[in-house]
Parts: C-alpha cells; structure tokens; sequence
C-alpha cells in the first residue's frame, strides 16, 4: 500500500529532524564549542575524547545533554497526550494544558513539595504529579458533559479553563501556606530547563518511555474511536476501555512534563495540528509525528529560550504561548467553518 | 507482535440468521421498545418501519448489540449475549443513520477501519486486511476514492464509502438504519440496488430502517411495524404495507399501487378518510 510508504517516509523525516534538532541543542550555548568537537565526543560517547577539552566535554556532557534530553522527553510527552486527548475526546482544542490535567499535575507536585515528607521527593511528586493530572482532567470531562451542553468541542475547553483556574488557585493558596517551600515551587512553575541535570532525565524517562509506548500501540485504535462510540462499540472496540488507558497514558506523560518542565503551554496543539496539515488527520501517522516533532519541537524552543537574551532565560512556556495562543485561535475558527 | 487474525465467520446452515424474543430497551427508565419478537431469514431482508419515534434506531441498535436489553437475540442459532464484542462485530455489521466522518481521513483508511474486529487489541493490519479493503472498494465501484479526504466527497459517495467499510467487516448481517437519508431520488434508488446486488451476490442478511414505504416495499421482503415501541405488524408486504394499516399507525390515509408498468407504490391520498 502506497499510503504505508509515506508512512515510513514522514517518520523518517520526524527522525531526522530530531537528530537536527538534538546537534543544535548541543551545540548552540554561552560557551563555544565547535561542532567538529560535538562530534568528536558524541562519537567518543562516554570517554574523554581526543582533542576535545575537558571543559567542552563537562559542557557537554552534565549541561546540554541532559537539558536537550529532558526538552525532547517533554516535548514529546506534550505533543503526544495532546493528541491522544484530542483523539478520545474527540476534540480538536483538548491540550493537557487546557483540559486542566498539567494544572492538577502542578497542584498534585505542590502539595508533596510544600506538605510532603522531605527527601523521598523523587518518587512522590511524578506521582502525585500524575493522580492530580487524572483530576483535572476526570473533573474537566465531567463538567463539560454534564453542565456545559456536552457535545460541543468549545464546552470541553471552557470547563477544563475553569478547572484549571480553579486547581491553580488551590496550589497558589497552599504556596502562600508553606512560603518556605514557595521558590522550590515557583521554579519549576515556570519552566525549569534552566536548572536540569541527569536527575530530571532520571525522573521523567521511565513515566515517558510507558506513556509514549502505550500511547504509540494503540494509535491505530484512535483512528477508530473517532468515528463515535456507538460506531466503535459496532466495530468491536471496547470504548471505554480503551479511552481509560489512553486517558491514563496521556495523563502520565503529562505528569512527568510538569514533574520536570513545569507548566508549559499548547505544545500539544501546536505540534498534533501541525502534524495533520503535514500527513491528513490518521492517528497512525498523526500519533508517531507528534512524538518526534513535539521533541525537537521543544528541544528547538528551549534553544530560543536560553540564547535570545543570553544568559538570561526566557521561562518556555513564554515562548509556547506566544506560538500557541494564535495557533489556538486559528484551529477555533477553522472549527467553527466546519460545524 | 504476532497478528492475531481471523477468518470471516463460517456459519451453519440454520433458516433464520436472526431471532429476536422478548426484546424491550429502556432508556432513562422510560420503556422505548417493548417485548418485539422478529425473525429474519437467512439471505433476506427485513425492514423495520414506522412513524418518527416508533423506536426504529433503538430495536435496531439493541439488535447489534449496541444497547442494554432484555430479552434475547439470536444470530444463526447463537445467543448474542454469549459473543465477545469482536465475535459479534464479525457477524453484525452496522451502518449509521448520520456516521461521522473524522477529518482529514482517506477513503482507504476509514474503509480499513471495517476490519477492526478482525485484528487484535494491537495487532497491526496485513495483506488480508488490504485485501479485504481493495475487494470492498471494487466492490463500490470506489477505487478511485481510495487516497481522497472524505470531506472531499459528495453524500451519495460518502454512503457508498461507508457501506464499503461494513462489507470490509466482512459481516454476514448487515444493518442500515435510514441508508437514504439525505440523498436525493436517483442516489436513493442506487444506494438501495446496491444493497440488493449485495445481499444476492454476496448472500448478506439485510436488516433495515426506512422511512420511504414506497422505496421499502420495492425492496425488502418481510417488514416490521413499530408503534409506540411495539410491534404491531409483521410479515409481508400485503400483510403490512396495507391500507388499513398505514392509515391506523401513521394516521395518514394512503393508496397502495401495484401495477405491472408502475411498479409498486403506496401514495398519500388526501381525499380519502384514515
């Protein structure tokens, strides 16, 4: 079949372009390296390699590695819950960020940090991070179906922006509470690429590896979802089931977002609505793309972020906002043509 | 991953591909079907007819196993009620009133969808599955539709498409509710025929809601009334689509003609008391 051969190809492309993506995080930054030096100790992979200082190395090794590795993992985890959101919902504008999963992943995160034991933070906040993301989004979904008119790709949006509102206010609240803990908090709120090392990697990558993984098995069945349940439950499709692990999946990758990069926004609508325009509206294309994309996506975007106004930062989620905000209200419109 | 696949069913050689007993639907605690027995042969076409909110859509849908009910149905002598979800979407393929239609889809992917019960949780599709998809799209004269948006289409070949992904499911019982819906004359009556070629070439049971008389006399073969949620006919086209009776449920009083240069119709007639 033709249609798998431009399959293959685009995902290809996605490789690729991620590859770009990771030789320009590594080797744009305040200190120079050359890019035959990147090379030479990507290729040297481990030892100190020939010709490379070890001050290059160090850069290299316990700075840009692990911030373009945690940018790939959170981009790739935004991308690809919100399209998986978007396919379950069945709903083009369902973003972790507006559906008011990140913020209760942020709320689930503070209440360890401000209340929780100290010390064991390390397993603690990705999982309260994930049972508050579960929250928002259960409490978005529920509200829009059942106060706001249900059908409607808008009412899913208005009520996961309340929801959001809401849980942020109880985290502000709970900051307020526990001021001590309030910078520990306030720096990964706003994006903490700035401060990453091989713990976050170490943090984020197992919830991610499952999530992606989970989410990439069954991207044929989100094909099949989108044509309603009733229509899926003819095709034999367990509906529910399904929209439970990919929910679940979503929710997860969201968490361990929030866990390491904080609140970041509409990377999961840029990137899945990007990718339709490329390669048509099919979850086996669409779901794979918006992996790789969503990674060099934000791999791409940090590298703005930390250049533009050397050696301050930008917070990413600036960046993410500016692009998305725009982007939000174009898929609004495009959505209001077509219904 | 090892593709779990399957066949299309092989069915015994039993009279009636469909038995319904007893069945009744409730929604919200209020009954909208009750207590409806109906046979369908095997290779035959059944049409469910009656006034708007009879309970049409929901006797069919609680047929395919879509919605709670009590009571029981059978397909080929087997109780619905014992078939996994894809066991039973292997034999019941369903096409819907008004389907979705997801975006940016092409024609050869949402047919492809049809296949679904044949393929495990997550198993990948394979050249039967291909197979099966080019076959229905032959099928429908749609090969060249297959890398097209379906948004790209017109309605009359967006039903076709949709009728192709039921014969990709490779069903032996194929239900339409309303397959006429929004077509004009001429699509109608293709839609129809095409249905019809299909169950004789390809020996479908055909189970059908429709709203036209004269189009559902012209082409199914037993017919069931439904008013108010019961079934108040059933049998052939003289027992149901008969005056008396389209006047009493439908309280509109009605010729019926048959004649060998008009072919069958049954027309309003103004003049006439119900």
């Amino acid at each position: 079949m033709s249609g798998v051969v431009a399959r293959r190809r685009t995902i290809v492309l996605g490789v690729v372009v991620l590859a770009a993506a990771v030789l320009a995080g590594l080797l744009v930054g305040p200190a120079r390296i050359a890019m035959s030096d990147v090379f030479g100790w990507l290729v040297a992979f481990g030892d100190a390699p020939e010709g490379v200082s070890e001050q290059a190395s160090t850069i290299l090794a316990n700075l840009r590695l692990p911030r373009v590795l945690v940018g790939g993992l959170v981009g790739a985890s935004l991308a690809a819950s919100g399209a998986a959101y978007q396919a379950v919902f069945r709903n083009p504008l369902a973003d972790p960020y507006l559906l008011g999963s990140a913020a209760g992943a942020g709320l689930g995160a503070t209440i360890v940090v401000a209340y929780g034991p100290s010390g064991s933070v390390e397993l603690t906040v990705p999982l309260a991070a994930f049972v508050g993301a579960l929250v928002g989004v259960g409490l978005a979904y529920g509200l829009g179906r059942s106060s706001l008119g249900g059908r409607a790709a808008t009412s899913l949006v208005l009520a996961g922006v309340a929801v959001a509102s809401f849980l942020t206010a109880v985290q502000t609240f709970l900051q307020q509470q526990r001021s001590e803990t309030l910078r520990q908090v306030y720096t990964w709120i706003l994006g903490r690429l700035g401060t990453t090392g091989w713990d976050d990697v170490r943090l984020a990558l197992p919830s991610v590896l499952l999530a992606v993984a989970t989410l990439w098995a069954v991207r044929r069945l989100l094909d099949v979802i989108e044509v309603g349940d009733v229509e899926a439950e003819s095709l034999g499709l367990h509906v529910g089931r399904l929209r439970l692990v990919v929910v679940a999946a979503a929710s997860l990758a969201t968490a361990a977002a929030v866990a390491v990069g904080g609140l970041i926004g509409f990377v999961g609508i840029i990137v899945p609505h990007t990718v339709r325009l490329m390669v048509g509206g099919s979850y086996r294309s669409v779901l794979p793309l918006s992996v790789l994309f969503g990674a060099s996506f934000l791999i791409l975007v940090d590298l703005i972020a930390r250049t533009v106004v050397s050696p301050a930062e930008i917070p990413i989620g600036v960046i993410t906002a500016f692009v998305g905000a725009p982007f939000f209200v174009a898929v609004l419109r495009r959505r209001a043509r077509t219904t | 991953m090892r593709a779990e696949r399957q066949t299309p069913v092989a069915l015994p050689e039993v009279e009636l591909a469909l038995e319904v007993r007893g069945l009744s639907v409730e929604l919200d605690q209020r009954p909208i079907v009750t207590d409806v027995a109906l046979d369908v042969p095997a290779g035959g076409w059944l049409c469910v007819i009656g006034a708007n909110g009879a309970g049409k859509t929901t006797l069919v849908h609680a047929i395919a196993g879509l919605l709670q009910h009590t009571g029981e149905v059978s397909l080929w002598g087997r109780p619905i009620r014992s078939l996994k979800r894809r066991e039973r979407a292997r034999r019941i393929a369903v096409v819907p009133q008004l389907p979705a239609i997801p975006d940016g889809i092409t024609v050869e992917q949402y047919v492809l969808l049809g296949r679904t019960p044949h393929l495990g949780f997550l198993a990948a599709d394979g050249p039967r599955d291909h197979a099966a998809v080019a076959a229905a799209l032959d099928r429908l004269d749609l090969p060249w539709a297959a890398g097209r948006r379906l948004e790209t289409l017109s309605g009359g070949e967006l039903r076709r498409v949709v009728l192709a992904r039921a014969l990709a499911q490779e069903a032996p019982l194929l239900v339409l509710d309303e397959p006429t819906t929004g077509l004009d004359l001429g699509q109608q009556l293709r839609v129809l025929e095409l249905v019809d070629q299909l169950r004789r070439t390809e020996g479908l049971t055909v189970l059908s809601t429709m709203h036209d008389l004269t189009l559902a006399g012209r082409f199914a073969h037993r017919f069931a009334l439904l008013s108010a949620g019961r079934l108040v006919a059933h049998g052939d086209r003289a027992d149901v689509l008969a005056p008396h009776v389209i006047a009493e449920h439908y309280g509109v009083a009605v010729r019926v003609i048959d004649d060998g240069d008009l072919g069958w119709a049954v027309i309003p007639a103004p003049g006439l008391d119900p």
